[in-house]
C-alpha cells in the first residue's frame, strides 16, 4: 500500500467542507497548540462558544470576512499508516477552475453536499471535471447528517442518486463511496457515530487509510520532456552533456533505445545520472540526467521516447477544454499551448461540442466556451508536437491553454476525444 | 500544520518524490526565465533550497546568484554560514542592507525596533535594480495558513504584489511562468515539504546548518513569553532579566522578533526527537511578527514579502 494519498475536495458553497477539512485536521491531530488558541481566541471574538474549526484552514482576510473559501490551499496531515496531502479547493461557481487545479494531481476527491440539500448542479459539475481528469476515486460526505436527525432515507435517497450519476461518469461500483457525517460535531469523521447506527460503512478517514491507490501502469512507455541542457564546461567535466528532466512515464534503464522528438533522431541511454551517482533505472517521477551514446543536438522542449513506442507527432489537435478564464474561447482564436516542456503557438480551427454536465450530453457546436465549460475543440499547432493520449498517458496527454498577451492560463486541455 | 512521523521506509519514498519534484521546478526556472535569484537568509529552508539547487544543476554550477536582504540585525553565526557557503560553492551574492534604506531616508525605524517587516522595500528595490525575473523562497505551505494558498509559481505584479484572488491555476505539474516586463513570479520549490520533511532530510543528506540550531549557552532575556538574546535591537529593557540557559533555535530571523527555546538537542537526531514531540509550531513557537494580527502573514505577502 502507498504510504502517501494525495486528495482533493470540491462542493458547493456553505455546504462546509472548511469545516471538514478543519475536523479532520483537528481528529488526526494534526493541529498544534498555538493554532488552535488563536482559532479559539478568534472563535471567542465571534462570541461563537465553540472553536469555529473553519478558522483553522480559511486563511485569507476576506475568506475569514465572508466565511467562504476562496482560493485553493494545500494541507498535510497523517496518521500512523498514511500521509495525506489535501487540496481543499472552493465550492463557489467562479472558482470551479480551482477545482480543477486541486484534482489535476488526485488520487481520490471528496465531495460534499449537504444532506438537506442533497445532490446539486454544482455536485454534478464537479463530479463530471473529476471523472474527466480521470481521478480513480470519489466519495460523497453527506454533511450535516446531524440536520435531518440523522434519517437514514434521507441518506439512502442522496447516496442512490449519486451512485447513479457517478456510474453514468463511468465510475465503477467500487471506486465509489458515500458516507454519511457531521464535520461539525465530527460524526463519521474520524470518530465512528452512534447516531448513524444504520450505516456499516468506514468513516471518512478510515477509508482514507484504506483505500487502494492505483499505482503508475508498470506498462507505460519511456517519456522524458528535457527541461535543460546540462553543460559544465569546467576542467573536471569539459565534455559533459546531459539532458536533465523528470520522467513522465514509464522507466528507463542504459542500453535502452530512444527516439528523440519531434526530429526522430535516435540513440541509446548511456547513463541515467544524479548528483547522488549513476542509476541502473529509473522510474516515472523520478528527476534525473539522461547520457546519450551519440552526440545529438537536442534542446529543451524536445521529448525522449522509447523507440518502439513512440508517441504520435502531429500539428493538430483534437482535445477537451476544461476553460478556465472569465475572457471566452471563439474559433480563430490564437493561443499558446504548453505541452511538457515546449510551448508552441496555437490557432483554434473550431469548437466540436459543449459537454453539458447536467444532462450529460453534448451540445453540438456551441460557438463559443465560457467559463467553466468543458468543450472539445480542434487546434493547429506552429509546430508538432509529440503527444498522447491523456487517457493513456495523462502527463504527456496535458498541456495549459495560455493567453499570448497577459500569460494568464486560460484552460486545461487533454488530448483526446473524451465526449465526441 | 503537521503532525511530525518519524522517517520510515515510505517516508524515504516521501522525502525522494519532493527532492524530485524540488529539482524539476528549478530546472524549469532556468529554462524559462532570464534572471533568477535564490533568496538566501542562511536559515534551514534557504539552506535546503541551495543544496536541492546545487543538485539540480550538478555537475554544473548553480546558474543562479543568491540574494539577501539582510536587516542588520541577523545573528553573527548565520551571516558567518552565509559567507562561507558563498565561498565554498564559488556562488555570486547580492546583499540589501536595510540599514542602508534606513540611513538615506527611504525607510523609518518602527517604534518598536523589530525590522523584519522593514524587508520588503528593500526586497522589492533589489529585485528591480538587478531585473530578478524569478525570486526562489523557501516558503512551505504548512508553515502559515496564508502560505498554504500559495502557488508554486506565484505571479507578482509590477509592485511585487500578491493578490490571492487572481492566482493562476497550476495544473498537473505544467508551471505557466509567463509574465510582462517589471511582473516577477516568486517560486516555491519546497511548497509540500513539512518541517518534518525538512529535519529529515537534512539528517539524510547530512546538510550543514548555523551553529544556532543546535543547543548551546547563550545569555537571554524573555520578552512577551519568548527568549530574546542581547543585540542590537534594543534588548534587553529595565526590567527584562538576563539569563544564560541552555537554548536552540527552530527558526532563524531577524534577532528582533526571533526567539529560541531552551533544549539541550545538540545533534540532528536529537533536533528531530524533539520536534517530533513538540506541541507548538515552529512559527507559534519563535516568531514574534506573525502574532500581530489574526492576518499578518497575508498583509506582508499582499506587500510584497515572501
Amino acid at each position: 500500500m502507498s504510504s502517501l494519498l494525495r486528495l482533493a475536495t470540491a462542493g458547493s458553497v456553505d455546504d462546509g467542507k472548511s469545516t471538514l477539512v478543519g475536523r479532520l485536521l483537528y481528529d488526526t491531530k494534526s493541529v498544534l497548540a498555538d493554532q488552535l488558541d488563536a482559532v479559539t481566541r478568534a472563535s471567542v471574538d465571534r462570541g461563537l462558544s465553540t472553536p469555529d474549526l473553519s478558522l483553522l484552514v480559511d486563511g485569507l482576510r476576506s475568506e475569514r470576512e465572508q466565511g467562504i473559501t476562496i482560493d485553493v490551499a494545500y494541507r498535510y496531515f497523517a496518521t500512523p499508516r498514511r500521509s495525506f496531502v489535501l487540496a481543499d479547493t472552493p465550492g463557489h461557481v467562479q472558482y470551479t477552475r480551482n477545482t480543477v487545479t486541486g484534482a489535476s494531481t488526485a488520487q481520490l476527491a471528496v465531495l460534499l453536499v449537504d444532506a438537506r440539500n442533497g445532490v446539486v448542479e454544482q455536485t454534478r459539475r464537479h463530479a463530471a471535471v473529476l471523472a474527466l481528469l480521470g481521478v480513480p476515486r470519489l466519495v460523497l460526505a453527506v454533511n450535516k447528517i446531524d440536520l435531518v436527525d440523522y434519517d437514514e432515507a434521507t441518506f439512502a435517497v442522496i447516496a442512490n442518486e449519486f451512485a447513479t450519476h457517478a456510474t453514468s461518469l463511468g465510475y465503477a461500483e467500487g471506486e465509489v463511496l458515500s458516507i454519511p457525517v457531521s464535520a461539525l460535531q465530527g460524526d463519521n469523521v474520524a470518530v465512528k457515530s452512534e447516531r448513524t447506527p444504520w450505516y456499516a460503512g468506514p468513516t471518512l478517514l478510515e477509508h482514507l487509510e484504506e483505500v487502494p491507490v492505483a499505482p503508475d501502469p508498470h506498462d507505460a512507455a519511456f517519456r522524458f520532456p528535457v527541461q535543460y541542457v546540462i553543460r559544465p564546461r569546467t576542467p573536471e567535466y569539459p565534455d559533459y552533456r546531459g539532458y536533465a528532466g523528470q520522467i513522465a512515464s514509464g522507466s528507463v534503464r542504459p542500453g535502452d533505445e530512444v527516439v528523440v522528438l519531434p526530429h526522430g533522431l535516435r540513440s541509446r541511454v548511456a547513463a541515467i545520472d544524479t548528483a547522488d551517482g549513476p542509476l541502473a533505472e529509473a522510474g516515472s517521477g523520478t528527476s534525473v540526467t539522461l547520457l546519450l551514446e551519440d552526440d545529438l543536438d537536442i534542446s529543451r522542449g524536445d521529448l525522449i521516447a522509447i523507440a518502439d513506442r513512440p508517441p504520435r507527432v502531429t500539428d493538430e489537435l483534437t482535445a477537451v477544454l476544461c476553460w478556465l478564464s472569465g475572457k471566452p474561447l471563439s474559433p480563430g482564436a490564437r493561443v499558446l499551448v504548453k505541452h511538457g516542456t515546449r510551448t508552441v503557438q496555437a490557432l483554434v480551427d473550431e469548437i466540436g461540442s459543449r459537454f453539458d454536465e447536467q444532462t450529460l450530453t453534448t451540445v453540438d457546436s456551441p460557438g463559443t466556451l465560457a467559463l467553466n465549460d468543458i468543450g472539445t475543440v480542434s487546434l493547429r499547432l506552429a509546430e508538432e508536437l509529440p503527444v498522447d493520449d491523456y487517457g493513456d498517458s495523462p502527463r504527456t496527454g496535458a498541456f495549459l491553454v495560455i493567453d499570448p498577451k497577459d500569460g494568464d492560463t486560460l484552460a486545461a486541455g487533454l488530448i483526446g476525444e473524451r465526449f465526441a | 500544520m503537521t503532525t511530525l512521523e518519524p522517517a520510515t521506509d515510505a517516508a524515504q519514498d516521501n522525502l525522494a518524490a519532493l527532492e524530485s519534484e524540488a529539482i524539476h521546478i528549478f530546472r524549469e526556472v532556468a529554462g524559462e526565465f532570464d534572471r533568477p535569484v535564490i533568496l538566501f537568509s542562511g536559515g534551514k529552508d534557504s539552506t535546503l533550497l541551495l543544496h536541492l539547487a546545487i543538485k539540480a544543476f550538478w555537475p554544473a554550477p548553480v546558474p543562479f546568484p543568491l540574494l539577501h536582504v539582510d536587516t542588520g540585525h541577523n545573528f553573527d553565526e548565520v551571516i558567518a554560514f552565509r559567507d562561507e557557503v558563498v565561498r565554498r560553492h564559488g556562488l555570486r551574492l547580492v546583499v540589501a542592507n536595510v540599514q542602508d534604506w534606513i540611513d538615506d531616508g527611504r525607510l523609518v525605524e518602527r517604534p518598536d525596533g523589530t525590522r523584519n517587516p522593514l524587508q520588503t522595500q528593500p526586497l522589492l528595490d533589489t529585485i528591480s535594480e538587478h531585473r530578478f525575473d524569478a525570486v526562489f523562497g523557501g516558503g512551505r505551505r504548512d508553515e502559515e495558513r496564508a502560505r498554504a494558498k500559495e502557488r508554486i509559481f506565484s505571479l507578482r505584479n509590477s509592485f511585487g504584489q500578491w493578490e490571492p484572488r487572481r492566482q493562476r491555476p497550476e495544473l498537473w505539474n505544467l508551471y505557466n511562468g509567463r509574465h510582462r516586463p517589471g511582473e516577477q513570479v516568486r517560486v516555491f520549490p519546497l511548497s509540500n515539504w513539512t518541517e518534518a520533511d525538512v529535519w529529515h532530510y537534512i539528517a539524510r543528506e547530512g546538510v550543514d546548518l548555523p551553529s544556532i540550531y543546535y543547543a548551546h549557552q547563550r545569555k537571554v532575556y524573555e520578552r512577551d513569553g519568548m527568549l530574546l538574546t542581547e543585540g542590537p535591537w534594543g534588548g534587553p529593557r529595565a526590567g527584562e532579566d538576563v539569563r544564560e540557559l541552555t537554548v536552540r533555535y527552530r527558526t532563524v530571523g531577524d534577532g528582533s522578533c526571533t526567539g529560541a527555546i531552551e533544549s539541550s538537542a545538540s545533534t540532528v537526531d536529537e533536533v528531530i526527537a524533539e520536534v517530533l514531540a513538540s506541541r507548538l509550531t515552529e512559527r507559534g513557537a519563535t516568531r514574534a511578527d506573525d502574532r500581530l494580527s489574526e492576518a499578518a502573514m497575508e498583509d506582508r505577502k499582499r506587500e510584497g514579502y515572501f
